[in-house]
């Protein structure tokens, strides 16, 4: 699917760079794509944030951030899977919620459960995973849908069979990735294991989006028709992002829950938390367009906000009006730098006759 | 292209800069005690109300001494018989629930199935309906009408959801004719028999600021963790800890409203010991104080002197750690009282008209003897649910 070989090195992060023809480095692609917008927004949140609180850059307070960041950001990179397929996952929120009540009802405080609860929930992330995916791919109902209803099944199925309310304990150990972190350091004075985590999985994905599986499922987002022609298996990419979702939001949840503990409320609202950090970053709602570092940055950059909403004491009623505020103005400014570019279909203009899409195959 | 540009680089950069500006004053002079607003709102505080809920908590109230769940704080006794039931064993309770959408309700909702099938086996009551709101007024009032509507309800029990809306819904059911009973969240009328409560949000935030005051050094910092603005039964809590805070030498950091997510709750107790010492926790609920008491753990701090209230998990932490710590009480054994006044109604009985059952907190002497109490009960449980003597103690709420 690949007609020009010397684009592989490329990878699909940089669809709005791929107008210039240059030397291609790495470096120089983040810079041009959607990744350059989002990068400036936490550049400038940060800022911010440190003339408030100066202390927040010395190593232990941007390493708790890094903790508290590390799920968000591993639900991006599942939702990113999911959106530049051409698809959404509103599950996940509520899988998040399930994968902790379960782990709390099934370990109940014995040390010895935590690894084969653990094993039960990757499991039971991939079931649903796979449910979204082939209902999606070959029920065809519009993954909108799928999710929606799996978000209320799971919903309902933990309150039913919790009663309203989780019952059950975490292990200590269970506890140690979303709480612990290599001690002594020095600077950082923690290294948490949800940061190494978190950058395991963003490295792993950068990797998985350049590979041709990366590649399939850029396409199938950009026009799943043209994929499926040059030889894709569009449902089976699909659901294999719908897996990756699940199974992110799985790790995510083993963190949260290592974080806080069980509460009632937890998950609540975290799909469209990671939704937002995903179309922060620039990562086109429609699919096919935007990169997974994009998606990464956008999720740090919605928990700075958070953190810079607190050291403001901002009241917190006004908080998602502000939020709001900030994401629209964002997005609205990296499509007027041309960062963020409609689909191929829609701005298929004379005009731009050097105008590219993808820097894949359509060459 | 270029103008619009600039435009919206700016508005993305403006707010940030605005947000910033519009609240610096209370950021940069924390010591000047304007961190926080600490005179209650208007609409949330009434004067009148604070000072008679607090006067309360020192009434002894009538009834017998081991069981809460029947003395009344002042009862005024009404005359009931109007409502005598011939066949008390073949009558129908039917019971409007708003929700049980937190553990606290459902521990309550559980204790009250367990009262009906005490009350059931004793052949003093009937069938037990219940329809379950799941928050939504507009459910709720059809509930209402259903069970009206049915015919079939010889009594109607309602805990509404909220206070304005559900008011003309239990005036529907009093106009039936059959006796209703209203508990835990209030109406604005008072056709129904008895309204049962425990004594109140005011005197619930003002056990725990007042806690708070005898136990830290005049100086002392604390922070507020609330749930959420605008419920009455929380409201109530924080303006009588504003009120309180307000007339103390403690220095109140703010306050933060937490969903009682105990991932957010940790990161914003994290962030608040990242800027400075906490040397106090004031929560409006307890749900996630164990989340506060770790982010305290993981910055290397000691623990704050901290109110949280008689969920188990916190009751649990604090003997653990032996915090300095008390456990306010919202009466979680007030769900088995609307039963017993139903059956006393039908009975043809006398009933407070107000009944207004104990709210005492549990002190740090008191703690031992809850936590063996409860020691088979799961974390998110609360210590004064009052079942101890149901049927089915303690299955049914273990195994929930």
């Amino acid at each position: 699917m690949t007609p020009n070989p010397t684009q592989d090195v490329r990878g699909t992060g940089d669809s709005g760079g791929s107008r210039r023809s240059g030397a291609p480095t790495a470096l120089a692609a983040l810079g041009r794509g959607g990744t350059a917008t989002v990068a400036l927004l936490l550049a400038l949140i940060f800022v911010v944030i440190a003339t408030q609180n100066p202390s927040f850059f010395e190593g232990p307070p941007l390493m708790s951030f890094a903790k508290k960041a590390a799920p968000l950001v591993i639900l991006a990179i599942g939702q990113y899977l999911v959106i530049v397929s051409g698809e959404f996952d509103l599950s996940v929120g509520s899988l998040v919620g399930a994968q902790v009540v379960i782990a709390a009802r099934l370990i109940d405080g014995q040390e010895a459960m935590t690894l084969p609860v653990i094993g039960l929930m990757m499991v039971f992330g991939l079931v649903v995973g796979l449910v979204n995916g082939l209902v999606t791919t070959l029920l065809r109902v519009p993954s909108i849908i799928t999710t929606l209803g799996t978000m209320l099944i799971l919903f309902g199925a933990v309150r039913y069979w919790t009663g309203g309310a989780p019952t059950g304990a975490l292990s200590e150990s269970f506890r140690v990735p979303g709480r612990h972190g290599i001690e002594g350091v020095p600077f950082l004075g923690e290294l948490p294991w949800a940061l190494v985590i978190a950058l395991v999985l963003a490295v792993g994905a950068v990797f998985l989006m350049r590979s041709p599986f990366g590649r399939s499922l850029v396409a199938t987002g950009d026009n799943d028709v043209a994929a499926a022609f040059s030889g894709v298996r569009v449902w089976r990419v699909r659901t294999m992002a719908f897996v990756g979702s699940s199974l992110m939001a799985t790790v995510a949840a083993i963190l949260i829950g290592g974080y806080a503990g069980v509460t009632a409320q937890v998950g609540d609202g975290l799909e469209f938390t990671a939704i937002t950090a995903v179309v922060l970053g620039g990562v086109v709602l429609g699919g096919g367009r935007g990169t997974v570092v994009a998606a990464v940055l956008g999720a740090l950059t919605v928990e700075a906000l958070f953190t810079l909403f607190n050291q403001l004491y901002l009241p917190s009623t006004i908080q998602p009006s502000v939020q709001g505020l900030i994401i629209i103005a964002a997005v609205a400014y990296a499509a007027r730098r041309g960062d963020l570019r409609l689909p191929e279909r829609l701005r298929r203009r004379p005009a731009h006759p050097t105008e590219r899409s993808l820097g894949t195959s359509r060459r | 292209m270029r103008v619009p540009r600039v435009l919206l680089a700016g508005a993305a950069g403006l707010t940030l800069m605005l947000t910033a500006c519009t609240t610096d004053a209370p950021a940069d002079s924390p010591e000047g005690g304007s961190g926080a607003e600490l005179t209650p709102d208007e609409e949330w505080f009434d004067e009148a109300e604070f000072e008679a809920q607090l006067a309360q908590r020192e009434i002894p109230p009538e009834g017998p001494e081991d069981q809460p769940w029947m003395q009344a704080i002042e009862p005024e006794w009404i005359d009931t018989s109007e409502f005598v039931h011939d066949a008390p064993e073949d009558a129908t309770l039917c019971f409007s629930n708003a929700s049980v959408s937190n553990p606290w309700r459902v521990t309550g909702f559980i204790t009250m199935e367990q009262q009906v099938e005490a009350l059931q086996e004793e052949g003093r009551i009937g069938e037990f309906r219940v329809s379950d709101a799941a928050d939504d007024d507009n459910q709720q009032i059809s509930d209402i009408q259903a069970f009206v509507d049915s015919g079939d309800c010889d009594a109607i029990i309602i805990s509404p959801s909220t206070t304005a809306t559900l008011t003309p819904a239990v005036e529907t059911a009093c106009e039936s004719g059959v006796p209703v009973v209203v508990f835990d969240r209030g109406v604005n009328t008072d056709c129904m028999v008895t309204f049962i409560h425990p004594i109140g949000g005011y005197a619930y935030g003002a056990d725990a600021a007042d806690f708070l005051v005898e136990n830290l050094e005049p100086g002392s910092t604390v922070l507020a963790l609330r749930i959420l603005p605008g419920v009455d039964v929380l409201e109530h809590r924080w303006a009588a800890a504003q009120e309180i805070f307000a007339d103390s030498e403690l220095e109140v950091l703010g306050h933060e409203f937490t969903e009682g997510d105990g991932a957010k709750i940790k990161d914003l107790v994290s962030q608040h010991l990242q800027r400075g010492e906490v040397d106090g926790i004031w929560m409006d609920a307890g749900d996630g104080a164990v989340a506060g008491l770790e982010a305290f753990e993981d910055a290397g701090q000691p623990y704050p002197v901290i109110a949280g209230e008689d969920e188990l998990s916190f009751m649990r932490k604090w003997k653990e750690e032996e915090l300095t710590a008390i456990a306010p009480v919202y009466s979680n054994f007030q769900w088995r009282t609307p039963i017993l006044a139903a059956d006393m109604i039908l009975a043809g009985e006398d009933v407070p008209s107000e009944w207004v059952l104990p709210q005492e907190p549990i002190r740090e002497d008191e703690l031992d003897e809850y936590l063996e109490r409860n020691a088979d009960m799961p974390s998110l449980h609360y210590a004064k649910f009052g079942g101890e003597d149901l049927p089915g103690f303690p299955e049914a709420w273990t195994e929930r």
